[in-house]
């Protein structure tokens, strides 16, 4: 089955009452077979076909306000488009669910995959969560909408998950049965919602003796949330018998020597490679980062403990700096004594493949373990740089 | 004289907001919420309104209210539209929209054209005092001409505002809905029947509302609805109904006024009185009037407001 299709069907089995989105490579799939979906009327739901994707936000806050499940997906230039919207969601603790067909960012225009979109609108409070294949980002949606709903957060969820290698790759999808699905999330009812019998002001401004305390409320959701999340995983593993851990996911981790790190569809390559390099002797890891906000610091730091050297892998860059995840894996580790060596790679940029020789290559480079460096353009065509400066 | 409590209208907008005194949007925002009664979803756009209205922990409305940014507040309501029907809840009242001049003819122009083409069930209102005031006074695509804001200032190569005012109505209208109007916070029987009639319409209905501000344009704070009627009766705001695409009920003015009766009350068209080559321009600001009698003539109808 198709990444999108499964991702259609996951939301089906959630029941949303509000779809609301924009067409966008590579998210259409996902919304294609959602609109089939109610045509067919197999699955009830109003799906407004807004104009852009800062509106397909904007509906969805309506929509959420009023009492409804809502549901959306955009990538790359939709996610941009809807930034201020996305603070404006979160600020309102309005639990809606996205899918995220990670896209890379414009200029140059690509319609392939890095993690740039979503990595840039880290600071909106959403929690957002990567997904490896296509039954995780499956799953996750259902899951997405426990979390945002639970009551001791309501903050909204991104899932996201890579465009083009998830989104419209097939392989096998363990589907999701209805009536497990009706179990395990119950009907959305808030207990505060636009009504006329109650009426309630949402989105009120404040001045500076109350903001700051909206802020902290905020993010004080979201580092509950990093309880909620292995909870409702392990909840949801009960009930599917599929649990994916965590905020993150320990792979040979625990005699490693030399770990790296990723997001998304490449985790599965680094497995490989790591199962590779232990035949080779080489006692090596890898970490799957689940959930990049909330941002899982000390279960990181638990993970790296007594790890030689780690390698950060960004399919995104902070220009001027360096890899987004590299930033926050150092920050985490900055107080620890015998904190491993960090290495920072930005490869996979725009839908550039990472091949098995490219991260056995970069366990090369952590394992020489030389200096501590700003991120390296790990997969640089630098035949093509010397073109460009004639 | 206090008039008895039972007689007293219901103010779904509790007195107490932090509106200017003379505030025309106000007062607008107060005839909208008394002729549709409690039974309303309020989305509002960021603006004065929204800001008078809704600092934490203080709201002043008694009925359901939610603001989210600037430009989104049609497709806010579009949702919460869809979120009631898709609840089963619709007839727990009407989706209405409020927002100011800049809001709904500058940056909430996609959002609105969007809520309509889609035939969401929501009336829509704008109050145009003509320029973000919220922000101080800078022009908007709805300020009139000559009229000097902060960003179209007079000066010795500027008259001030050197566009006329944009036909949101007629930009509405070209949607193919089935009730547009004008109307006034001059007229409040007029604004009145005329909400009434936007929100009984089932699909999107565009109500513009002109609404002075005393502080942006200039003008004594008890001139307020004085001002709103003068610009009715010298041209420069016309008063009608599209309905179903046709052009009715064009509000007749008894006695056409000159247009100076209205300009020289506001210092927002001082400049035009004392600079070389104003009166030209008030000439100019003349025939605008004479040209929205002209144009709106044929489906004229004597004044009820």
């Amino acid at each position: 089955m198709e990444g999108s299709h499964a991702i259609a069907l996951a939301v089906k089995a959630a029941r949303p009452n509000v779809v609301s989105a924009y067409p966008i490579t590579p998210q259409t799939h996902i919304v294609e077979d959602i609109s089939q979906l109610i045509a067919d009327g197999d699955l009830d739901a109003q799906y407004v076909k807004v104009e852009s994707e800062h509106s397909a936000m904007s509906v969805c806050i309506g929509a959420s306000a009023t009492g409804a499940r809502t549901y959306t997906a955009t990538t790359s230039q939709g996610l941009a488009l809807m930034h201020e919207v996305l603070f404006n969601a979160a600020g309102m603790r309005l639990p809606i669910v996205m899918t995220v067909a990670n896209r890379a960012l414009s200029a140059p225009l690509s319609i392939w995959n890095d993690h740039q979109d979503s990595i840039s609108e880290r600071d909106s409070g959403w929690i957002q969560i990567y997904a490896e294949d296509n039954t995780e980002a499956s799953d996750l949606t259902i899951q997405a909408y426990r979390i945002a709903e639970d009551t001791r957060i309501q903050v909204p969820v991104m899932v996201c998950m890579d465009g083009y290698t998830l989104t419209h790759t097939y392989e096998p999808v363990e589907l999701l049965e209805q009536d497990l699905v009706d179990d395990f999330l119950p009907t959305y009812r808030p207990t505060d919602f636009l009504n006329v019998n109650d009426p309630k002001s949402f989105g009120m401004f404040a001045d500076p003796n109350y903001y700051t305390e909206f802020r902290y409320q905020n993010h004080r959701a979201l580092e509950v949330a990093k309880a909620v999340i292995p909870e409702i995983s392990t909840e949801f593993g009960e009930v599917f018998d599929r649990d994916y851990g965590g905020l993150i996911e320990e792979y040979r981790c625990d005699d490693a020597e030399y770990v790296l790190m990723a997001m998304g569809s490449v985790v599965g390559t680094l497995k490989d490679t790591v199962d590779d390099l232990r035949d080779d002797g080489v006692r090596a890891g890898a970490i799957k980062l689940r959930s990049y906000r909330p941002f899982p610091s000390d279960e990181l730091r638990r993970a790296l403990a007594g790890v030689t050297a780690v390698g950060i892998l960004d399919k995104n860059i902070s220009l001027g700096f360096e890899g987004a995840l590299f930033t926050d894996v150092k920050a985490s580790l900055y107080r620890d004594k015998e904190a491993p060596k960090a290495f920072g790679f930005i490869a996979g940029l725009g839908g550039r493949d990472i091949p098995k020789r490219m991260f056995v290559k970069m366990f090369d480079y952590i394992r020489e373990g030389k200096k501590i460096s700003k991120s390296e353009f790990f997969d640089l065509r630098t035949q093509i740089l010397d073109f460009q400066e004639v | 004289m206090q008039a008895k409590e039972e007689e007293r209208p219901i103010d779904l907008l509790a007195s107490g907001h932090r509106a200017c005194a003379g505030c025309g949007a106000a007062l607008t925002i107060q005839a909208i919420l008394r002729a549709t009664g409690a039974n309303v979803f309020v989305a509002n756009s960021t603006g004065c309104m929204e800001i008078i209205s809704s600092q934490y922990p203080q709201s002043a409305w008694k009925v359901p209210w939610i603001h989210s940014l600037f430009e989104n507040a049609a497709a806010v309501a579009s949702g919460i539209e869809v979120a009631l029907k898709a609840l089963g809840r619709s007839e727990e009242g009407k989706v209405v929209v409020i927002a100011g001049d800049g809001g709904t003819v500058d940056i909430g122009m996609q959002a609105i054209s969007g809520m309509l083409e889609r035939g969401h069930d929501v009336c829509y209102i704008c109050y145009d005092n003509e320029a973000y005031m919220n922000t101080g006074n800078q022009r908007s695509g709805a300020t009139p001409f000559d009229a000097s804001t902060t960003t179209s200032p007079y000066g010795k190569r500027s008259f001030g505002n050197d566009r006329p005012k944009k036909n949101m109505p007629a930009i509405v209208a070209a949607h193919g809905i089935a009730y547009v109007a004008t109307s006034s916070v001059g007229y409040p029987r007029d604004l009145t029947k005329k909400v009434q009639k936007a929100v009984s319409v089932s699909g999107p209905a565009y109500l513009q509302i002109h609404a002075p501000c005393n502080v942006g344009w200039g003008f004594d704070s008890a001139k307020t609805i004085e001002i709103a009627r003068l610009a009715v009766e010298t041209g420069l705001w016309m008063m009608y109904e599209i309905i179903d695409g046709e052009l009715v009920n064009v509000m007749k003015v008894p006695r056409q006024q000159p247009v100076e009766e209205y300009l020289k009350q506001q210092r927002r068209f001082a400049h035009l009185f004392k600079m070389p080559g104003g009166q030209a321009q008030i000439k100019l600001i003349q025939d605008i009037a004479n040209h929205n009698f002209e144009s709106h003539k044929a489906a004229a109808r004597e004044e009820t407001g």
